[in-house]
């Protein structure tokens, strides 16, 4: 059947007259009402086993609304928005939409009454045009109906237009920025006419210019009727753009309010439950001899996928924390793999640790000179998925914690030392020494980041240290880093997320398209000019 | 309507240990069913496939002599399975180290040079084995080459040049023109265990083996290495381990096992190269390493089934007329009856419904 829809499309599209009847039909219908509730969700209870993930909630949306949803992760948000999507089934509860009681047996049936989502991570052929990864996810029905590639083209750049969603449709995906691509997603919920539209945490990968941009349009489409629910952890956007909240916690609603009236503190306590915690910088800490020092690295793509980097020059002080802003896809995995040595640079001389170069020796090597590394991917690069806590602790430290004598590994000395990282942590866990898949990612990123903070490194390379972890674990986690480099470690942390880099850097700089800019000290820079040098507008003019 | 794997999230040790014993009965219950259809007594073929070659003597030597090359073979198979590198080539390599190994007993046939010839057999058997591996290994590593396809094919080399050497130069001038070499002389050939039985000392070399492999893949930072690479291969590179370099050594150990298995088969019981000299134990040796759940102990045990039900299959074509292919058939139950149920007890299955798509 699939395999019948895909040649329909390549077939028909030879055939200029045929239309995109639904499409047309869903854009050009201006008779939809704008107000009145969309959909009401009562009473939802959902159950895995013993544990409650959603516990009656209830969540109103209506047209031309701008609703967010807020929670810590774990809070029960993606399982509500999963029953809303059809892809789970309420133990009890039901909604209503326009009025009618539904029940959800697929999200095909969600997709039908007019609900799309936007997902947090993009699922995109790297390989394939825009026009071609949209038509690839078309629904059924539009494309049994049969249309071509060049009216769905022209459609493209029509909404691209009208949303102010500027989009060529035949460039590969794989030349895209983060942002470009987020469009095509938005475009492909677009085009299905969605009276519901549901964004999940859609600004992480955005510069603060590009996220200016999605709000515009999100605006606009909230003016045309579409309801929209709003899934995100950065307060300060959801009070700019929603008007109405919703807060879970705990898989329970704690509360509703004007997102407007409330202040960014207000709204974090009712997440996090109690007043949260901020980063407490260390201010007695003096700034020490350069630990780690970058001069001149570049370094090829390593495959067509990636970046090259371009003459990075940058050192780090003990005591100090440097901040790498950039919009991911920019060189970061590159730049954390060419430090690490999981990648060796062409000349020794151009990475040095503590004045040894070490450009040529692998990432055991750096280790033994005091280095420390923490991956952006949890699972698969910082720690195995299905490996016990304790055989992950080897992973990094098996050089460097005598877990390796004669070839063998003192599987023992790793449980003792995995139980320190644990409970010096705060890593809650079920069971003694679980897999780490079983963790949830804020408890598996903060046994990450403890197990090498506690291997005293002198020398801390970190990729979005807090990528996906919930507000609590966050803070916990920059705390940590900032008391590393308090007690004389030379701290450098890759970074997408803005809020965080302000926080604890001392100095910042930006990568952008696998080129550094200067660092600057964190006082004397705004986020509107770390935003344009991310974007790519010139250094010197930001200086 | 369609089915999914959901991943459990915790399985007792109890369903773990129990899930094989569950899957070979499983297995016997499917494989009674088809005795019966074919109208036989499942209750005397169980008998005859199962409890006779268990007590008998002379079965038992059978069953280890077959036992010896499947173990050293699939437990050299457990390195390069658990690093998910796909080695299919043992057969290949198990005749190269036939046939490297029978270089100097050959050459040297006729002077009884004794038990020193007989290591550099083994020794250069293994070396062979390892070798013809690294071939696919290095494709792969420098290349790119699917090293699934390469081993295989290397297989059908190999067994064309055992062809060639017999039936050409290596051929046995008296041998009345038949495919094969003269015998070894007898100070080449491994030690028989038991008076007036077949069971040669190769026995020994397996439990070493198994042994040894037990604690390397267990406790060794290599054997973790492999673990590490085969799940997870960014974090291998984070480890510091490298993955080509484990890619060539497990393919080496593993050649380096299936060759001296080869060698280990002439040395042992055959006396002579002839195109025969393996009964597909390269590619038997697949099952069992799944069979034993790629742990080199579980590969002893799934060894022992795989032996005992071909000694019984021979046996059972011989008094109750029944096919050999059905020998082949169960064990093909059996490896799929061990791969669910070990499926099952990790994962439970979920029903998706979804509705007809109305057109």
């Amino acid at each position: 059947m699939e395999a019948d829809e895909t040649s329909t499309v390549a077939a028909d599209s030879a055939k200029q007259s045929q239309m995109l009847p639904t499409i047309e039909a869903g854009l050009a219908d201006d008779s939809a009402r704008t107000s009145g509730l969309l959909v009401q969700m009562t009473g939802i209870t959902k159950r895995f086993g013993a544990f409650t993930a959603n516990d009656s909630i209830n969540l109103g949306v209506e047209r031309g609304q701008i609703h967010a949803l807020l929670g810590e992760n774990g809070a029960g948000k993606s399982t509500l928005m999963k029953i809303l999507n059809g892809l789970l089934r309420p133990d009890e509860g039901e909604i209503v939409w326009d009025g009618e009681t539904v029940q959800f047996e697929s999200p095909q049936d969600a997709a039908k009454l007019g609900i799309s989502m936007v997902f947090q991570h993009f699922s995109l052929f790297e390989n394939l045009s825009v026009l071609e990864n949209i038509a690839a996810a078309l629904p059924g029905s539009i494309r049994k109906n049969g249309f071509n590639l060049r009216r769905l083209s022209k459609r493209i750049e029509e909404v691209g237009e009208a949303y102010g969603l500027a989009l060529s449709p035949a460039r590969p995906v794989n030349s895209l920025s983060a942002g470009e691509r987020q469009r095509i997603e938005i475009i492909r919920a677009l085009l299905r006419d969605p009276k519901l539209l549901v964004l999940d945490e859609p600004t992480s990968v955005l510069t603060p210019q590009e996220a200016d941009a999605l709000f515009v349009t999100l605006e606009q489409l909230a003016q045309k009727g579409c309801g929209l629910l709003y899934i995100s952890h950065k307060l300060d956007e959801v009070r700019r753009l929603c008007s109405k909240a919703t807060i879970l916690r705990g898989g329970k609603l704690v509360g509703e309010c004007d997102p407007r009236s409330e202040d960014v503190r207000s709204l974090a306590a009712m997440m996090v439950g109690t007043h949260v915690p901020e980063v407490r910088s260390q201010a007695l800490h003096k700034i020490g001899d350069v630990r780690l020092e970058v001069e001149a690295l570049t370094l090829p793509a390593p495959d067509m996928h990636a970046k090259s980097l371009n003459h990075i020059m940058l050192t780090v002080h003990g005591g100090e924390v440097l901040g790498i802003a950039g919009i991911a896809g920019n060189g970061q995995s590159e730049l954390f793999a060419a430090l690490s040595g999981e990648i060796l640079a062409p000349q020794a001389r151009t990475i040095l640790i503590d004045t040894m170069p070490v450009g040529h020796i692998d990432i055991e090597s750096r280790r033994a000179l005091g280095a420390a590394f923490i991956p952006e991917q949890r699972l698969g690069h910082g720690a195995v998925p299905n490996m016990a806590l304790s055989d992950n602790l080897v992973l990094s430290r098996h050089g460097t914690d005598r877990l390796d004598r004669y070839g063998m590994v003192n599987f023992r000395r790793a449980r003792r030392l995995s139980d320190e990282v644990v409970s010096k942590f705060d890593v809650r866990i079920s069971g003694k020494n679980p897999l780490a898949s079983s963790l949830s990612g804020g408890n598996l990123q903060k046994f990450v980041v403890g197990r090498e903070i506690l291997a005293r490194p002198g020398v801390l390379v970190v990729d979005q240290p807090t990528w996906g972890v919930d507000a609590g674990a966050a803070v916990a986690i920059r705390q940590a880093l900032i008391n590393l480099a308090a007690q004389g470690a030379a701290v450098l942390v890759i970074s997408q997320d803005l809020d965080e880099l302000f926080s604890i850097s001392d100095r910042i700089a930006v990568l952008h398209e696998g080129s550094l800019s200067a660092a600057l000290p964190t006082g004397q820079v705004t986020r509107e000019t770390i935003g344009l040098m991310m974007a790519g507008s010139e250094v010197d003019d930001a200086a | 309507m369609r089915l999914e794997l959901v991943p459990r999230a915790s399985v007792s040790p109890i369903v773990r240990a129990l899930s094989p014993l569950i899957a070979i009965m499983l297995a016997g219950l499917m494989a009674a069913l088809v005795i019966a259809l074919m109208g036989r007594s499942p209750v005397a073929a169980f008998d005859i496939y199962i409890r006779e070659p268990l007590g008998d003597s002379w079965a038992l030597q059978e069953m280890g002599i077959k036992m010896i090359p499947l173990t050293l073979i699939a437990t050299g198979l457990v390195y390069c399975f658990r690093a998910n590198l796909w080695n299919i080539g043992a057969e290949g390599q198990y005749t190269m180290g036939a046939i490297v190994g029978s270089i100097l007993p050959l050459a040297t046939q006729g002077m009884e040079l004794g038990r020193w010839l007989l290591v550099i057999a083994l020794v250069t058997g293994a070396i062979g084995g390892a070798l013809y591996a690294l071939i696919p290994s290095y494709l792969r590593v420098r290349l790119g080459v699917s090293e699934i396809l390469s081993s295989l094919m290397l297989v059908y080399i190999a067994q064309l040049i055992l062809d060639y050497l017999v039936r050409g130069p290596w051929r046995d001038p008296k041998g009345f023109n038949f495919p094969q070499t003269v015998m070894f002389d007898k100070g080449s050939m491994l030690p028989i265990l038991f008076e007036d039985g077949r069971l040669h000392a190769g026995l020994i070399l397996a439990i070493i083996v198994v042994v040894a492999s037990t604690i390397v893949l267990g406790w060794s930072l290599f054997g973790y290495a492999i673990k590490v690479i085969g799940s997870a291969p960014k974090a291998a590179g984070f480890s510091g381990f490298s993955a080509s370099a484990i890619s060539l050594t497990v393919f080496a150990i593993s050649g380096g096992l299936a060759g001296l298995a080869g060698i280990v088969e002439v040395t042992g019981q055959i006396g002579q190269l002839k195109p025969s000299i393996s009964a597909g134990y390269g590619f038997t040796a697949i099952t069992v390493a799944f069979l034993g759940r790629l742990h080199p102990l579980g590969v002893v045990f799934g060894a022992f089934v795989v032996s005992l039900t071909a000694i019984g299959g021979e046996n059972a074509q011989i008094m109750m007329k029944l096919p050999l292919d059905l020998t082949t058939c169960f064990q093909g139950l059996l490896l799929l009856s061990v791969l669910a149920a070990d499926a099952l007890a990790s994962s439970s299955i979920r029903v998706v419904r979804t509705p007809n798509k109305e057109a």
